[in-house]
C-alpha cells in the first residue's frame, strides 16, 4: 500500500490507500446508480438469453459445437460494430458500413478469382477499398458539413450499386482460397489455444500490474494488490474454462471429421479488441475522439484538428467494415450481391448500442461491440432453435434493439440528473 | 483623452501594455485609441457596458481578432500578436464564459485537452494526473474530490475552477477571465473570486471582465473602464468608489476622471 495518497469517497470521508475489492464494488455500484451502466445490461441480457435457450433447447444450444458456431456467426457483426463505435463516439452514424463490407468483399473476391492475385494482396486491396470509401464519406461529412445520416444513406445505395458492378453478371463469386476460408472455418491447434491462453492472462496481468506500480511510485491512488490479483484470477478461470471446453472434440460425427481447438476468429477478435481499445483509451488520438464527441467546440478551441478526427473515424469504420467483409467471404465461401446487406448494418449498430455505446456521442468502448455482438449473435443462433417462424425472429430482434436504445436514452437522462452524463 | 495611472506602488514595467489600439469591423469603430496596462501580481478589472468593446479588446490580446493598429508591449518588449498561437507562446491564456470543457472527460483530461503529455505513443496519465493535482493544490483548490471525476458531475463553480486551473497549467503569465462568476451562486462566486485573488498573489497578471461591481470592488487592484470603444479611465481601485465606477461605465466620465469631452457616437 502506498502512503500519502488522498482518496475521497462519495460520502466525503477522506481515507488513505489503494482501492480494495469492496471499495471497487461500491464504486461500481455508485456508477450504476448514477446511470453509467456500461456493458452491464448487455452482460445481464447475455446470461438471461443463455438461460432461456439452455432451458428450452439445451441439448442443441448448450453444446460447444453450437457455441463455436455462435462465435463465428457473431464475428462479422462484432467487427462491424467495432468500427461503428468510432463513428458513434462522434455522435455520427455510418449507414453504409454493411454495404461497405460487401463492396470490399467483392473487391477481395474479384482479386482472388478473376485477377488470380495471392490472398494477402487481395486482403490489402479489400482494406484499401474500405479506407477509400471511409475517406470519401469523411471528407463529405467533415469538410462539407453534410449530415452523416444523409451522406451514408446515399452511400448505402451507391455502394450497393458499386458492388453489383464489381461482382458483374455472374451474381455470385465463389471464394476458394484456403487462407481466406480458414479464417472463419478452421481452429487453432490445442497447443496454440493454450499458448493464446497464456498470452491473454500474462498480457493482462503484466500490463495492468505495470500500470499499478507506475501509479503507486508516483503516489497516486490505484487498485490494491488483492483487487488486481482477483481480476487476473477471474480472467484466467473464465478464459481457461473457455479454452478447455474448445480443446475437446466437438464434432457431431467424430469418426468422419474431427473438430477441436479455439476458432481462429477468437485471436483475431482479441487482437482487434486490444489494439483498438489501446487506441481509444491510451493515445492522444483516442482522447481527441472522445473530446470531439463530447464537445466539438471545446475540442476545436483546444487546438484539436476536429475535421481530421472526423475523417479518421469514418476511415477506421470502413476499414473495419472491410475486415468484416473478408469474414463474410470466408464464412459464406462466396460473395454475392446480398453480402453485407439485409439486416447486417442494423444488427451491428444494435450490437454497439446494446453493448453500451451511446447514439448521442462521447460514450462507448470497443468492448461494447464484442458483448453487444454476442447478444445479437445469441438471438440469431438460439431463436431458430425455438421457432421456425422468421416473423417472430424479426420481431424479437427488433424488441431487443428497442430495449437497448431505451436503456441508452434512460441512462442518459439518469446520468444527466445525477450529473454524470 | 486622459488616463489616470493610479497609485505609485505598482512594479515599474507593466507585463502587458497597449498604446493607441484601434480595431474596426467594416465601418464600425469598435476600439478607438485604447490604452491599457496590466501588471503582474495584480487583478485588472475590465468593465464597461454591453457593446463597450470588452470582448473585442480581449480577443485582440488573445490574437483571435488582431488589432488594426496600435502598439502592444509584453514584458517591456514590443510584440505583434497576430494569432492565438503567438499569444499562447507569450503565456497569455483566456478562460471564456462558456468554459469549453468536455463533459464526458474527467478533470485531468480536460486540463490537458489538446496538449496531452505522452510517453512514446501512449498518454502519460500518471504525470498528467500528478501535475493537475499539483496545480490545483497550488491554487489551494479544496473543492474537488477527485481529479478523475468527469466534468459533468461538477458544479458551476468547480467547472470554473477547472477552466482556470487549465489556464494556469501552462506556465502562463497573463490569465484573462471572461465573466467567471456570471452563472454562479453566492458561495461559488466567493470561491471563484478567492481563486482569482490567489492567481494574482501567485504572481500572475489577471484581467477580469465583469459586470458585477461587487466582484470588481472585492478583488480588483485597478479598474479599466471602457465606454463606447474608448478607454474612459484606468484607475487604482483605492482611488475610486463604487459610484464613480458606475458613472465611468455609464457616461464615460466621473468628475475629473474619464473622457473630458463628449464622445461622438
Amino acid at each position: 500500500m502506498s502512503t500519502d495518497v488522498r482518496l475521497t469517497t462519495d460520502d466525503g470521508i477522506v481515507h488513505e490507500g489503494d482501492q480494495s475489492i469492496s471499495e471497487a464494488l461500491s464504486a461500481y455500484g455508485n456508477k450504476i446508480r448514477g446511470g453509467e451502466l456500461g456493458s452491464l445490461p448487455a452482460f445481464l441480457g447475455l446470461i438471461v438469453l443463455v438461460v432461456i435457450f439452455g432451458a428450452l433447447k439445451g441439448d442443441v444450444f448448450l453444446t460447444s459445437f453450437n457455441f463455436a458456431n455462435l462465435l463465428t456467426q457473431s464475428s462479422m457483426v462484432i467487427v462491424l460494430a467495432m468500427g461503428l463505435v468510432f463513428v458513434l463516439l462522434l455522435g455520427e452514424i455510418d449507414l453504409s458500413a454493411g454495404f461497405g463490407a460487401g463492396t470490399s468483399a467483392a473487391v477481395l473476391a474479384v482479386a482472388l478469382t478473376q485477377k488470380g492475385l495471392p490472398w494477402y494482396v487481395a486482403i490489402l486491396a479489400a482494406l484499401a477499398t474500405g479506407a477509400l470509401i471511409g475517406l470519401f464519406i469523411g471528407i463529405l461529412v467533415a469538410r462539407l458539413g453534410i449530415p452523416s445520416f444523409v451522406v451514408t444513406l446515399a452511400m448505402f445505395l451507391g455502394l450497393q450499386g458499386l458492388m453489383l458492378l464489381i461482382i458483374g453478371d455472374g451474381g455470385t463469386i465463389a471464394v476458394k482460397d484456403p487462407v481466406i476460408l480458414a479464417i472463419e472455418n478452421n481452429n487453432l491447434s490445442i497447443v496454440a489455444g493454450w499458448v493464446l491462453f497464456a498470452i491473454v492472462v500474462l498480457g493482462y496481468a503484466l500490463t495492468s500490474g505495470r500500470r499499478i506500480l507506475q501509479r503507486r511510485s508516483q503516489g497516486l491512488t490505484t487498485q490494491s494488490n488483492s483487487l488486481w490479483l482477483s481480476k487476473v484470477i477471474g480472467i484466467a478461470v473464465l478464459y481457461g474454462a473457455f479454452t478447455w471446453q474448445f480443446s475437446k472434440e466437438r464434432s457431431l460425427n467424430p469418426q468422419a471429421t474431427s473438430i477441436k481447438g479455439v476458432p481462429y476468429i477468437v485471436p483475431l477478435i482479441l487482437v482487434l479488441l486490444v489494439v483498438l481499445t489501446f487506441v481509444l483509451s491510451r493515445t492522444a488520438f483516442g482522447r481527441h475522439i472522445y473530446a470531439v464527441g463530447g464537445n466539438a467546440e471545446a475540442a476545436r478551441r483546444a487546438g484539436i484538428n476536429v475535421q481530421g478526427i472526423r475523417i479518421a473515424c469514418f476511415v477506421i469504420c470502413q476499414v473495419l467494415a472491410a475486415v468484416a467483409g473478408i469474414l463474410f467471404a470466408s464464412r459464406d465461401n462466396s460473395v454475392s450481391p446480398s453480402t453485407g446487406g439485409s439486416t447486417t448494418l442494423l444488427y451491428a449498430v444494435g450490437a454497439a448500442v446494446i453493448g453500451g455505446t451511446s447514439l448521442f456521442g462521447g460514450r462507448g468502448r470497443v468492448w461494447d461491440a464484442v458483448i453487444g455482438g454476442l447478444v445479437v449473435g445469441i438471438i440469431g443462433n438460439g431463436l431458430p432453435l425455438i421457432t421456425q417462424q422468421a416473423g417472430i425472429q424479426f420481431i424479437v430482434t427488433g424488441l431487443v434493439l428497442l430495449v437497448a436504445a431505451s436503456v441508452d436514452a434512460l441512462s442518459r437522462r439518469r446520468s444527466a440528473a445525477s450529473g454524470r452524463a | 483623452m486622459t488616463s489616470n495611472s493610479g497609485s505609485g506602488e505598482k512594479p515599474s514595467t507593466p507585463l502587458l501594455s497597449l498604446r493607441g489600439v484601434h480595431k474596426s469591423f467594416g465601418a464600425v469603430n469598435v476600439l478607438r485609441d485604447v490604452n491599457l496596462d496590466v501588471w503582474a501580481g495584480q487583478v485588472t478589472a475590465l468593465v464597461g457596458d454591453n457593446g463597450a468593446g470588452k470582448s473585442t479588446l480581449i480577443k485582440g490580446i488573445a490574437g483571435i481578432y488582431p488589432f488594426d493598429s496600435g502598439e502592444v508591449a509584453f514584458d517591456g518588449e514590443p510584440v505583434k500578436i497576430t494569432g492565438p498561437r503567438q499569444s499562447n507562446a507569450l503565456g497569455i491564456e483566456v478562460v471564456y464564459q462558456d468554459l469549453a470543457l468536455c463533459d464526458n472527460l474527467d478533470v485531468v483530461h480536460n486540463m490537458y485537452l489538446g496538449r496531452e503529455l505522452k510517453s512514446g505513443v501512449s498518454l502519460d496519465e500518471t504525470t498528467m494526473e500528478q501535475r493537475a493535482r499539483e496545480t490545483l493544490d497550488g491554487l489551494s483548490v479544496r473543492t474537488l474530490k477527485s481529479v478523475r471525476q468527469v466534468v459533468a458531475s461538477l458544479s458551476g463553480g468547480q467547472r470554473q475552477t477547472v477552466a482556470i486551473a487549465r489556464a494556469v497549467l501552462w506556465n502562463s503569465r497573463l490569465v484573462i477571465l471572461d465573466e467567471p462568476t456570471a452563472a454562479l451562486g453566492v458561495a461559488q462566486t466567493e470561491q471563484v473570486l478567492n481563486l482569482v485573488r490567489r492567481l494574482a498573489d501567485n504572481g500572475l497578471a489577471v484581467i477580469l471582465i465583469s459586470h458585477n461591481m461587487n466582484d470588481v470592488m472585492q478583488v480588483a487592484d485597478n479598474i479599466a473602464a471602457l465606454y463606447l470603444g474608448n478607454m474612459a479611465a484606468q484607475v487604482s481601485k483605492s482611488s475610486v468608489n463604487h459610484q464613480q465606477v458606475v458613472e465611468l461605465i455609464t457616461t464615460g466620465r466621473s468628475g475629473d476622471l474619464g473622457l473630458q469631452q463628449a464622445v461622438a457616437l
